[in-house]
């Protein structure tokens, strides 16, 4: 079982403690977005901390993962147009089929010519036509599925199931794309790899971002179900008005006059309605970040953890004892990949809708990877830890930053250029306490603020 | 053969002109990025934002002689200001590498953890610039925009097709030459330079004959402060400055430096116009050079484009990653300077 030392439930504590701090200052819906994301980026966390943290895999392309998972969302949940289908269905089954017939082909030629300049001649002679081919039946397909109503439509649809579905959908379309990544960049020096799965990542983002067929582009996708109740529906059930009233009841008996106490039980059943919707969130977001957790934790502690250890200190010696390193890395990369994934559907399902324009490397790679390093790699604590703390100071540093410049501002007079132009950039000075922080971390405590358990079994 | 003239002429106003253009931009990108690696040894993802502080500085300075209704004439104002941003740069990176880098240069630290630091570097100047200049787009180039127009062209060939020339584009290839040979023959002629190879190849021995290493460090910084304010204000007087690109463009510029032989002066600057060309050719519609070179009845009835412009990105990173299966020491071997 996991046993927590007495500094991990300090960290614990601080987390819990954060959200009724902002509970009481700014009110606990304010406090339930921030949670529901920081629950989040926590998952996305420990994603790239079973890879980084367990073996040592760099992945930078956590960015196209979430959106591939985002992808899941609106396939599994959003209802499906059969008139897309009707059009354009058979001409994307001819060009699915021509491009698994270009692959082998493809391998066939790799494995039949032995002779090098031959093979590259003709693989280039049989893709560039092939390319040709598919793109003839490819492009009238497409061309036809975005014509169908393209103000509401103009995309394939989904399959209409429900939305949280798609969270294991989404971990299963990751790590596709994370084998293929693996299979093409591991092996590859840390680096060169950041560089490969940052730069396949934006493939994959600007990929869902023109390909309108699939994913509407950047006309977005909006209105996907969400798998917990909506506002209205509460405000209007009878069970929800009851739990408000008897939550109330000593507050709304102080008030004697019936109408007044209507529209006081009203306001409440309004802001409740908000609240608990963003509890239920909250309470599916945590049941998966603690399942995540746990078999994360367990997977650390098996002897498979081990290994997995040992090849990140010393790939040499672990080659040695006849550790297959290429197939192991290769593994924890699309495990690592796929709980981003899921982390992705479930931004998603969030925000009810898919914007592939606003997936963007700063924001969905870089500040996950600061998230792992400031938490401390190779600790699952210190991953959620991470996401915590710095998805709140993310949020939370624009109104410190206000405050702080007002502060420094006092003296100068409302309408001072040097003020007016530091409150407009309030919310650059974000980047800011990022790059600070991740610079402090990385020279004062290297291995994260909670770090890795050393182990000597 | 005037329809021989005439599609080249379509190939040498959209594909070749602005193909040498980027591509000498990408080139003194990836010549920094290069140098970095070579000497100080890890990949620094902060060379988009230093090569964009440098054309905020010039940015900030034109705007000054500007306001001082001091000009060069047909030429930028921005070319006056240039060498105060070069400065404002080489001093950016100096601090920046006596604050942070130093500290793991002597811990001896690994290259990912380098690459980590360079992350946080690349937030505070991304931070800084934002702060300082905002987010929109600013255009600053003045002067005389075009050397030549596309109907001056015509009229003056009598050829149906125009050939415009951008000053800025002429302006950045004269600069890359200048730079560029200056450069080589620093490395090349140069005792620095030649230290500074001698480090690159071989750490320790360069040490044990008596290298200064700070030294050595030191000199890096300053070229790849030039390289990259110059770079940055030239992509910026050719496209307009906006500071979130200049983030995306580090993917392409370490594609390049990568395509070319990482750690290869030469092979970065192969490199960047491989990536430029490449990204321009695939994304064009070659409809219009075809129908002047085919007869009639062959003449293609679709634009002819292997990718859409969407995928003007995606490129460089397919050929990365082409180059990488291939040969992934790159096109040029790369690791010594």
């Amino acid at each position: 079982m996991i046993k927590f030392e007495s500094y991990e439930w300090i960290a614990i504590a601080i987390m819990i403690s954060l959200f009724i701090f902002v509970g009481f200052i700014q009110g606990w819906s304010v406090s339930l977005v921030i949670l529901n994301m920081c629950i989040i980026s926590a998952i996305m966390t420990m994603g790239v901390n079973i890879s980084w943290g367990y073996a040592g895999v760099i992945n930078f392309g956590v960015m196209g993962f979430l959106a591939m998972g985002g992808l899941a969302a609106v396939i599994v949940s959003y209802p499906p147009i059969t008139e897309s289908w009707q059009v354009g269905g058979r001409g994307l089954g001819i060009s699915f089929i021509l491009l698994v017939i270009l692959v082998i082909a493809v391998m066939y030629i790799n494995k039949i010519v032995t002779k090098k300049r031959n093979r590259y001649l003709l693989n280039t002679i049989v893709i560039f036509f092939g390319i040709l081919l598919i793109r003839h039946f490819y492009l009238t397909a497409t061309d036809n599925i975005e014509d169908v109503n393209p103000a509401i439509a103009g995309f394939l649809g989904g399959l209409g199931l429900p939305i949280i579905f798609s969270w294991i959908v989404g971990g299963f379309f990751a790590a596709g794309v994370a084998f293929i990544i693996g299979k093409v960049a591991l092996g590859l020096r840390s680096d060169y790899l950041a560089i490969v799965t940052l730069g396949i990542s934006e493939i994959v983002v600007s990929v869902l971002k023109h390909e309108e067929w699939l994913s509407r582009g950047v006309k977005n996708v909006i209105g996907l179900k969400r798998p917990v109740p909506y506002e209205i529906n509460l405000q209007n059930a009878d069970w929800f008005i009851n739990l408000v009233t008897y939550l109330n009841s000593t507050k709304l008996n102080n008030i004697i006059d019936t109408s007044d106490r209507q529209q006081v039980l009203n306001n409440l059943i309004i802001d409740g309605s908000g609240i608990f919707v963003k509890l239920s969130y909250a309470l599916l977001f945590l049941i998966v970040m603690v399942i995540i957790f746990y078999f994360a934790n367990k997977a650390q502690l098996s002897p498979w953890g081990r290994m997995m250890r040992a090849i990140r200190d010393n790939e040499t010696a672990a080659n040695a004892m006849g550790k297959d390193i290429v197939k192991q890395h290769l593994i924890i990369f699309v495990i690592g990949a796929a709980i981003v994934g899921v982390a992705g559907a479930m931004l998603v399902t969030l925000d009810g809708l898919f914007t592939p324009s606003g997936y963007r490397p700063l924001r969905f790679t870089f500040i996950i990877w600061i998230m792992v390093i400031v938490g401390g790699s190779g600790n699952n604590l210190g991953a959620i830890f991470g996401g915590f703390v710095i998805w709140f100071s993310w949020i939370e540093a624009a109104p410190l930053t206000t405050f702080i410049i007002n502060q420094l501002t006092a003296g100068l007079e409302p309408t001072n250029a040097l003020k007016l132009h530091l409150l407009d950039s309030v919310p650059y000075f974000r980047y800011l306490f990022m790059g600070l922080i991740l610079l402090l971390i990385l020279r004062y405590r290297p291995k994260g603020i909670i770090p890795e358990k050393i182990r000597h079994s | 053969m005037i329809d021989f003239l005439n599609s080249i002429v379509v190939l040498l106003n959209f594909i070749i002109i602005p193909g040498i253009a980027y591509g000498s931009q990408l080139a003194l990108g990836a010549l920094g990025v290069t140098f970095v690696y070579a000497i100080l040894r890890f990949a620094n993802f902060a060379h988009g934002e230093i090569m964009s502080f440098g054309a905020m500085i010039t940015i900030l300075f034109t705007w000054f002689f500007q306001s001082q209704n001091i000009n060069l004439g047909i030429l930028p104002t921005a070319l006056l200001a240039l060498p105060i941003g070069i400065i404002a740069t080489i001093i950016l990176c100096i601090i920046s590498d006596k604050f942070v880098f130093q500290y793991y240069r002597y811990q001896k630290s690994v290259p990912v953890v380098l690459a980590m630091v360079s992350i946080g570097v690349m937030f505070v100047i991304n931070a800084i610039i934002r702060i300082i200049i905002g987010t929109e787009t600013i255009k600053f180039s003045d002067g005389q925009k075009f050397i030549m127009k596309a109907k001056q062209f015509k009229v003056m060939t009598g050829l149906n097709e125009g050939l415009a020339l951008k000053s800025s584009q002429v302006i950045t290839i004269l600069i890359t030459i200048v730079l560029l040979t200056f450069t080589f023959w620093f490395l090349q002629k140069t005792k620095t330079g030649k230290s500074m190879r001698a480090f690159s190849d071989n750490e320790d021995l360069a040490l044990l004959s008596g290298i200064n290493p700070d030294k050595v460090v030191f000199t890096t910084w300053i070229i790849v402060g030039v390289l990259a304010c110059v770079a940055g204000t030239l992509y910026g007087l050719d496209k307009s400055y906006k500071p979130i690109i200049y983030l995306n463009l580090v993917l392409p510029i370490f594609a390049s430096a990568i395509v070319g032989g990482i750690g290869n002066p030469f092979g970065a600057v192969v490199g960047g116009y491989v990536i430029a060309f490449s990204e321009i050719m695939v994304t064009y519609a070659y409809k219009k050079f075809l129908v002047y070179l085919l007869p009639s009845p062959l003449e293609p009835t679709g634009l002819v484009q292997l990718l859409s412009t969407d995928y003007k990105f995606a490129v460089s990173f397919s050929i990365l990653v082409i180059v990488l299966l291939i040969r992934p020491s790159g096109i040029f071997k790369g690791r010594v300077l």
